[in-house]
């Protein structure tokens, strides 16, 4: 409808209402306006060309120094020690996973000596950490030490509702499913040197992790242990006290779950002192495994790793390989406008007549 | 507001209303509609629910509202309810802020209407109530500038004869004055009192309705039954002008009123980029639903052969069944719904928001537009409907008017033809005519009128010499019209409804006829200072139809019938023995077609007494009937208008509007197709079309006059045939199939190109002249018959079809051949067509071509086409505002539709399309990640990403920029974008955003997700920091991803994006600055000091940012995705450029090398003046004067350094009178030679001496030392 509620000074001031001439409203806002010539584009390339492929090399190299050792013990590299013949894995079956545990020694050599600070890995292949019932199954809040009922999303590792009907602590699935595998190893017959203090993130022991007041009472009494769990949150580590609990570093580290279903979590570092002043020397090793983990059902697997670092951390080689590919990519990329450029030369004034003749001829012959 | 007005009563459907006067308990009972109005939607408590409803009714939301429901269910909710919730929540809000603001404004407005005052009649005294209080059958007294309160039959006014006067702007935006009357029997009552609260009267009336024009009824008083017309009502809406008080009976009220009636319901029309719109999201929901299905079905196999083995560390949910083959398959139905939930951001939530937002600051560009402003009218242009923007930039055909749209609308009596004498044609002494107008003196008047001028003495002899028939002529002039006498600072000026009405009575003023003043029965003239009264008997009103209006007046008991009209209307009724003085005013009614003027015939007759009175009675009778009354009118106004005797014929003259030829020039070379619609005969028709340079002299013009269907279809075959012969003959084409539909494009021949053509061949001949060795020096002509000159000066057909040819050629059987040639012409003039005629073309060719239509037009008679168009366009001309109200767009002047198309039209389908394409890429990107990462994930429908950065992805990470590019980007300056028509071509070939384009842009995101979600995946999967601990934990990986993403994503943005103002530079840069803070805040520890709660994602940005493998990462992706595309955008610009690319280039080079291009010109200007003086020798065409003379060209310095080769193209338009400013403009044409199309469309360059071939070597050096790109352009043969 026309404002007919409008006055006649409204209606007059609408009249005569001029547009402001300013940049903004007549879109001449200063502004820059970026074409891509040869004069950005190949230098572009060139540039790109000539500092990926270097820096390609360079990871590569750091990739290639980098020293790892995987040892997959899942089956038949970890023969039982007690019964003949059977792998670790069928024992376990054959227990119909009651408890039981299995030890295995696996000998290995190292050809080379790792040097510097060496990490011990698990790593599993097939495990879906990520799926997402298995990542909701959890209780921050039980983490971070308050009281209250574990939270609904750890169904169905809420509370022990056939038992005792006390919650566990910790509940949900990942916790249940923690990996209780003990892995150790020896050089010749010395122990080598470990430690199982800083291998969680700092933030993670710092700020998301807290054991409840009165712990011990809460872990042991007032709380059940998960189904899985062989003991109580509150016994994870019996050599150093302040490691138990929820703020347990293995606990911490499995907490924080794996983005791919194959994953490898830090285990253990090397404690260096004597023998292993500069890390672990070249030689014959034992891997004892006390084997606790069942992951043949669903055809998963179990590895141990050693592994040395560099600046740029572990072993992988791709980050470098493709900085060379794009990089090598770039430069020919380069070349071809290069020349492309200083040869080509525009021309379609007579496009048109061009194009008349291809469609005269199309015409005439069809 | 006492009632909602969903409570409202059910309305018995009225036949007719009967009220009394004065008998408030009488009409109560009736129970019509009181006098309060509500335009508003809600009120405070239904507000939310209604306001909900509204929104929850578009699609869009409604599907974000199921997916919200699906989020709420915990066994399938992939994804926290949050992430729907908050950018729903922050769409739903702003649309009802926006609906709210909007609401409580027109409470405002409604609340100060209903409270306005007003007296009405009680009993015996006068009482001022408020408006809303005023109730049908009420008398009330209105006083001068008033609103009205209601509608009104009129009872008595100030004036005499009971005559008021009201402006009607605010309903139909007329601005000029209207006369309504009082029925004599009451006009007596006056003001007073005692006879108004005792007037009794009944009114028996139609019920309420939307018919302006249109009133009828019956007045019952003192036993006497008086005919109510629609003269005898006031209308809401209208104002009182002129008239001290008057008084009447409100017989309509509040919504009844017709001013309600005719509110709102405006037709929605939709862009083509809608219905695309509406197909694509189909299209994705179906891909989603496919999307989804895939993963159920990996899920199941997943589920029954992974899953069910590793529930030892994931159980199955509770209600799952426990078998392994209907467990899985339950699973994976599950997932299939959760699927759904993660992947609905393909279907872009915010899509349909920030296409609104973004038309509606492209229509305020529009608004802005001061360049679109009319000074003497003070109009700016405005964009009423706000959504059809983009469509501006792809429109085919121009469907336009022609008086008053093409013309200034402002009209001057010219010529006159009396009796077989020609008058108005100046001569010299040798009786030759005079075309030069300076020459002429024009002659002085005692009453003086501006614009008004007249040369031929003749006429002046013959009125001082009493000449009957020139008396006659004059008399019928000054006594044959509705116009209104206004007394204005001693002068008399006159509102008439209709220019030419002005210019006629102006004219009569001029020769000594003086109209001085009308009264209900008679009106006053002056003739010679001698004043004559004449009895008015009747007034049988001009409209469309009948296209003439009589007058039957009295003077000393002569009663004479005056009339005057269209000339085909006239001739029909003229008496038989008027043959002779018809045949040769038809001869001159042809010359003045042929000056392009405007004609009209005036005839008249004497009538004897009885013959009077028997009609009177025939049309009273009529005038009384409550069924048919126009039409039973309208037959007794034709029983008296017939045996007429011919007076004569007026030419007027109707000036084009500045700027018409030009703009019409530059769209035609557009590629946009104009058709001219308009009322007047076919050889006016013809000249305005020519001089305004639709039509050209090189052009085929075939006519179609025609009037019986056979030989109008025999006409069209013949137009075919000559049309196939003449393409034959100049194309070398051989058309082997003659049935076939014509189209140029068949025969590869692109129909807007025939200049661009001729440019090649003269660019070729003087290319061969100059360079020996130039390899395509022959054109491919000869052999097949056809000469380069005849096609050089082709110019494509054109068309002029007559309005009773187009009843043929519009039928069934005939309208798509007609449809067919219409569309193998660049113009088309329809001659003396209907309202709905014009309404029939656009029809036509709007349902067979699937191109986009804008219809032009002012006048109430353009309104069916505006509405029936693609697009309406308004002008706010001389012709009242109907038009403007039913457009989409409306300024002040035609040329202004030159930069609404070329500029914002182009603009806005540009910046809607690049964004759109965006916008869709985008959100493939972001999604498909979730996809991906489903094979890694069990098919479990885990999120790859935070929650948080789901929800606001859309909202936060990506909007701005593109919102920034939507609105803002521009490939080439509004001038360039006037000068280079040729760019607009992509728009109407939808080549911008087209189902392929949208294919593209989605194969685009779902590449950039996979490569994204792989990279990252391969680099730090499995890899470990220096401090050996492992990264590839899920929230490192979220993070990780999102962060490329964003990061990608914006700077994709970036490069598609031409135009960045420092507003752009803060988005583009902020919303990545934005990202980091925002979730370097979100991740860190306080977030659990100060929510107490935890959160997955504490630490996880520090962790991620400090990672080296992170950046590595990061560079590689963005090296990966961004040069790939950088790459093909540098090859396309470099190797095979566009018309968008070549201007965007032009414009770069053009900064760059202006100043020293500058410097060169004038070093240069001395010496190349010779060489282009006898450039004028070659000319074969007309020659320079008129352009000159009529002041369009106004550097005479300019026109000297006019170069030889350029003389095809003299005609065209230059206003600009600074050679510098010309030259500098021009630089960029001559920078970029190879710009072909474009070079010769700009003026100025044909300034520039070295622009030319001819004149190439001194311009390279100006160009040396630049861009290898540039030089390389430039150095091309």
């Amino acid at each position: 409808m026309p404002g007919q509620g409008e006055t006649e000074e409204d209606h007059e001031q609408q009249k005569s209402k001029k547009p402001a001439d300013t940049a903004f409203k007549q879109q001449r806002l200063p502004a820059w306006q970026p074409i891509i010539t040869a004069n950005t584009a190949l230098p572009v390339f060139l540039i790109i060309g000539l500092t990926f492929i270097p820096i390609g090399i360079v990871l590569v190299i750091t990739s290639e120094r980098v020293l790892e050792h995987d040892i997959d013990y899942t089956d038949t590299n970890c023969m039982s020690t007690t019964a003949a013949n059977t792998t670790c894995a069928q024992a376990l079956e054959n227990a119909n996973y009651t408890g039981q545990t299995c030890t295995c020694r696996i000998n290995f050599a190292l050809d080379k000596s790792f040097d510097g600070d060496v990490y011990f890995y698990y790593g599993l292949i097939n495990y879906y950490q990520n799926h997402r019932r298995y990542v909701r199954s959890r209780d921050d809040n039980q983490l971070l030490g308050k009281e209250g009922a574990a939270a609904s999303e750890c169904q169905p590792f809420q509370k022990n509702s056939t038992g005792s009907g006390k919650d566990y602590a910790p509940c949900g699935a990942i916790a249940n499913s923690k990996f209780n595998d003990t892995l150790s190893l020896l050089y010749g017959s010395e122990n080598v040197s470990v430690t199982n203090v800083g291998i969680a993130w700092s933030t993670d022991k710092a700020v998301k992790f807290k054991n409840p007041d009165n712990a011990s009472n809460y872990f042991t009494s007032t709380h059940d242990k998960p189904p899985n769990w062989k003991v109580t949150a509150w016994e994870l580590d019996e050599s150093t006290s302040e490691n138990n609990g929820y703020q347990n570093e293995d606990f911490i580290v499995w907490m924080r779950t794996a983005a791919m279903p194959t994953f490898r979590k830090l285990y253990r570092k090397l404690l260096r002192n004597s023998t292993f002043q500069n890390g672990l020397p070249k030689g014959d090793y034992t891997l004892v495994v006390t084997y606790n983990y069942p992951v043949t059902s669903f055809a998963g697997r179990k590895q141990f790793i050693i592994s040395t670092t560099s600046w740029m951390g572990g072993k992988n080689p791709f980050l470098g390989w493709s900085y060379i590919a794009v990089g090598i990519v770039c430069m020919i990329t380069f070349v071809v406008f290069f020349i492309l450029h200083k040869t080509w030369k525009i021309n379609n004034p007579f496009t048109y007549q061009m194009a008349s003749i291809q469609n005269n001829q199309r015409i005439t012959t069809t | 507001m006492k009632k909602l007005p969903c409570f409202k009563k059910k309305k018995v459907e009225e036949d007719t209303r009967k009220i009394k006067a004065n008998d408030p308990t009488a009409n109560a009972t009736k129970e019509y509609a009181g006098n309060e109005i509500s335009t508003s939607k809600y009120n405070l408590i239904t507000f939310l629910p209604k306001n909900l409803f509204e929104q929850f009714r578009r699609l869009a939301n409604a599907y974000f509202l199921f997916l919200l429901c699906l989020q709420l269910i915990p066994q399938i909710s992939s994804l926290a309810p949050i992430t729907t919730i908050l950018p729903l929540v922050f769409v739903l809000a702003l649309t009802a802020i926006k609906d709210a603001s909007d609401d409580i404004a027109r409470h405002r407005s409604d609340r100060q209407v209903n409270n306005r005052e007003i007296k009405t009649v009680v009993g015996k005294e006068f009482v001022t109530r408020k408006w809303k209080d005023i109730n049908v059958g009420d008398i009330v007294q209105l006083t001068n500038n008033q609103f009205l309160t209601a509608d009104i039959v009129l009872i008595s006014t100030s004036e005499p004869n009971g005559l008021c006067f009201i402006e009607t702007a605010e309903l139909d935006g007329e601005t000029n004055l209207k006369v309504r009357q009082a029925l004599e029997e009451t006009g007596e009552i006056g003001e007073d009192i005692e006879k108004l609260s005792s007037f009794d009267a009944e009114i028996e009336y139609e019920a309420p309705n939307n018919n302006l024009s249109r009133f009828e009824g019956n007045l019952i008083w003192n036993n006497k039954t008086l005919p109510l017309k629609n003269d005898n009502v006031l209308l809401r809406g209208t104002r009182l002008r002129n008239t001290q008080w008057a008084f009447g009976i409100v017989c309509y009220a509040g919504p009844d009123t017709k001013l309600m009636k005719n509110s709102g319901k405006a037709t929605f029309k939709r862009t083509q980029i809608d219905h695309l719109l509406n197909q694509i999201i189909i299209g994705i929901v179906c891909f989603l639903l496919v999307m989804c299905a895939i993963m159920t079905i990996c899920c199941g196999f997943w589920e029954s052969f992974f899953g069910y083995d590793y529930r030892r560390y994931l159980p199955w949910e509770k209600y799952v069944s426990k078998d392994q083959k209907i467990g899985a398959l339950e699973q994976s139905l599950l997932v299939f719904l959760s699927y759904i939930i993660i992947l609905n951001t393909v279907v872009p939530i915010s899509l349909y928001v920030s296409v609104e937002f973004i038309r509606l600051l492209q229509s305020k560009w529009i608004d802005w537009d001061i360049q679109m402003f009319y000074e003497p009218k003070k109009v700016p242009a405005q964009a009423r409907t706000t959504t059809l923007n983009e469509e501006l930039g792809q429109v085919e055909y121009i469907f336009s008017d022609k008086t008053g749209t093409l013309t200034q609308n402002i009209m001057t009596f010219n010529k006159c033809s009396i009796r077989g004498k020609l008058y108005g044609y100046a001569t010299d002494e040798a009786g030759n005519e005079i075309q030069d107008s300076e020459k002429l003196k024009s002659i002085e008047f005692e009453e003086k009128d501006e614009e008004f001028r007249w040369y031929d003495e003749k006429l002046i002899d013959a009125i001082k010499n009493n000449e009957e028939d020139e008396h006659n002529f004059f008399t019928l002039l000054s006594l044959c019209h509705t116009v209104m006498p206004e007394e204005k600072d001693g002068k008399i000026i006159y509102q008439a409804q209709s220019p030419d009405e002005n210019a006629l009575v102006s004219a009569a003023r001029s020769f000594g006829f003086v109209f001085d003043s009308r009264t209900q029965n008679s009106i006053t003239i002056r003739v010679q200072d001698k004043e004559e009264t004449y009895d008015l008997l009747n007034i049988l009103d001009f409209n469309n139809d009948r296209k003439r209006m009589s007058i039957i007046v009295k003077k000393d008991g002569k009663i004479v019938l005056y009339c005057k009209g269209a000339d085909s209307k006239i001739k029909e009724r003229l008496d038989s023995s008027e043959t002779d003085v018809m045949a040769q005013t038809d001869e001159h009614l042809n010359k003045f077609a042929s000056d392009g003027l405007r004609t009209l015939c005036l005839a008249w007759k004497d009538l004897d007494e009885g013959e009077y009175n028997k009609w009177a009675e025939v049309l009273n009778k009529a005038n009384t009937s409550m069924e048919n009354r126009e039409e039973r009118v309208n037959d007794a106004y034709e029983e008296i208008e017939k045996n007429l005797k011919l007076l004569g014929a007026t030419g007027i003259e109707d000036k084009l509007q500045d700027g018409v030829p030009q703009c019409i020039e530059r769209l035609s070379r557009a590629g946009i197709k104009i058709w001219v619609l308009t009322g007047d005969k076919v050889a006016t028709a013809y000249n305005i079309g020519l001089s305004c340079r639709l039509l050209t002299s090189d052009m085929e013009i075939n006519f179609i006059e025609e009037e019986d269907e056979n030989e109008v279809e025999k006409k069209l075959e013949k137009v075919r045939n000559d049309m196939i012969d003449k393409v034959e003959q100049l194309f070398a084409v051989k058309i082997t199939d003659r049935r076939q539909r014509l189209d140029w494009k068949d025969w590869g021949i692109d129909v807007m190109k025939f200049d661009q053509h001729r440019k090649n061949y003269n660019y070729n001949n003087s290319g061969q002249t100059q360079d020996k060795n130039d390899p395509i020096s022959s054109l491919p002509t000869t052999e097949n018959g056809s000469s380069p000159q005849d096609r050089e000066q082709f110019e494509g057909f054109g068309l002029l079809i007559t309005g009773q040819a187009l009843v043929h050629a519009l039928s069934d059987k005939l309208k798509m051949r007609f449809l067919e040639l219409g569309t193998m012409c660049k113009a088309v003039v329809c001659c003396r067509v209907t309202p709905l005629q014009k309404a029939q073309v656009v029809e036509l060719v709007m349902q067979n071509e699937k191109k986009i239509t804008l219809a032009i037009g002012d006048g109430a008679n353009d309104v069916s086409m505006i509405q029936k168009a693609h697009i309406g366009v308004g002008i706010s001309g001389e012709e009242g505002r109907q038009a403007v109200l039913a457009s989409d767009f409306c300024f002040g002047q035609f040329c202004f539709l030159e930069r609404l198309l070329l500029v914002h039209g182009r603009w806005s389908y540009l910046r809607i399309s690049k964004f759109l394409r965006y916008f869709f890429y985008k959100n493939f990107a972001f999604t498909l990640c979730h996809f991906w990462f489903g094979f890694f994930s069990g098919f479990s429908a885990q999120t790859i990403y935070d929650p948080f950065f789901v929800a606001t992805y859309n909202v936060f990470f990506s909007s701005l920029p593109v919102l920034a590019l939507g609105v803002f980007d521009q490939d080439v300056s509004a001038d360039q974008s006037m000068r280079k028509p040729h760019l607009y071509g992509p728009g109407q070939n939808n080549e911008f955003f087209n189902k392929k384009i949208f294919a593209e842009s989605v194969i685009h995101g779902i590449l950039t997700s996979c490569i994204i979600f792989f990279v990252a995946y391969l680099s730090v999967s499995n890899s470990t920091r220096s401090n050996g601990i492992t990264q590839a934990d899920l929230q490192s990986f979220a993070f990780m991803v999102a962060t490329i993403m964003v990061i990608v994503v914006n700077l994709e943005n970036a490069l598609e994006t031409w135009y960045w103002p420092s507003l752009y530079h803060l988005v583009l840069w902020g919303t990545i600055v934005v990202h980091f803070v925002f979730h370097f805040i979100l991740y860190s520890p306080f977030i659990i000091k100060i929510f107490k709660r935890n959160y997955h994602y504490v630490g996880v940005a520090q962790s991620v940012l400090s990672n080296e493998h992170f950046w590595f990462t990061l560079l590689l992706t963005c090296a990966i995705l961004l040069l790939p595309i950088f790459c093909r955008e540098f090859f396309r610009m470099r190797f095979m450029p566009n018309k968008t690319d070549r201007a965007r280039l032009n414009r770069k080079y053009r900064m760059d090398e202006k100043a020293a291009f500058v410097e060169h010109i004038k070093q240069r200007l001395g010496r190349v003046k010779r060489p282009i003086l006898s450039g004028y020798a070659f000319s074969q065409q007309e020659g320079w004067g008129p352009l000159i003379t009529s002041g369009r060209m106004q550097s005479k310095a300019a026109s000297r350094r006019r170069p030889p080769a350029q003389i095809n193209n003299i005609n065209s338009p230059t206003t600009t009178d600074n050679d510098l400013s010309q030259i500098q403009d021009s630089t960029d044409d001559h920078l970029l030679k190879n710009e072909k199309d474009s070079s010769e469309t700009t003026i100025p360059s044909k300034f520039v001496p070295n622009v030319e071939p001819t004149n190439r070597k001194p311009s390279t050096n100006a160009t040396k030392e630049t861009d290898p790109l540039l030089s390389s352009i430039n150095n091309k043969p």
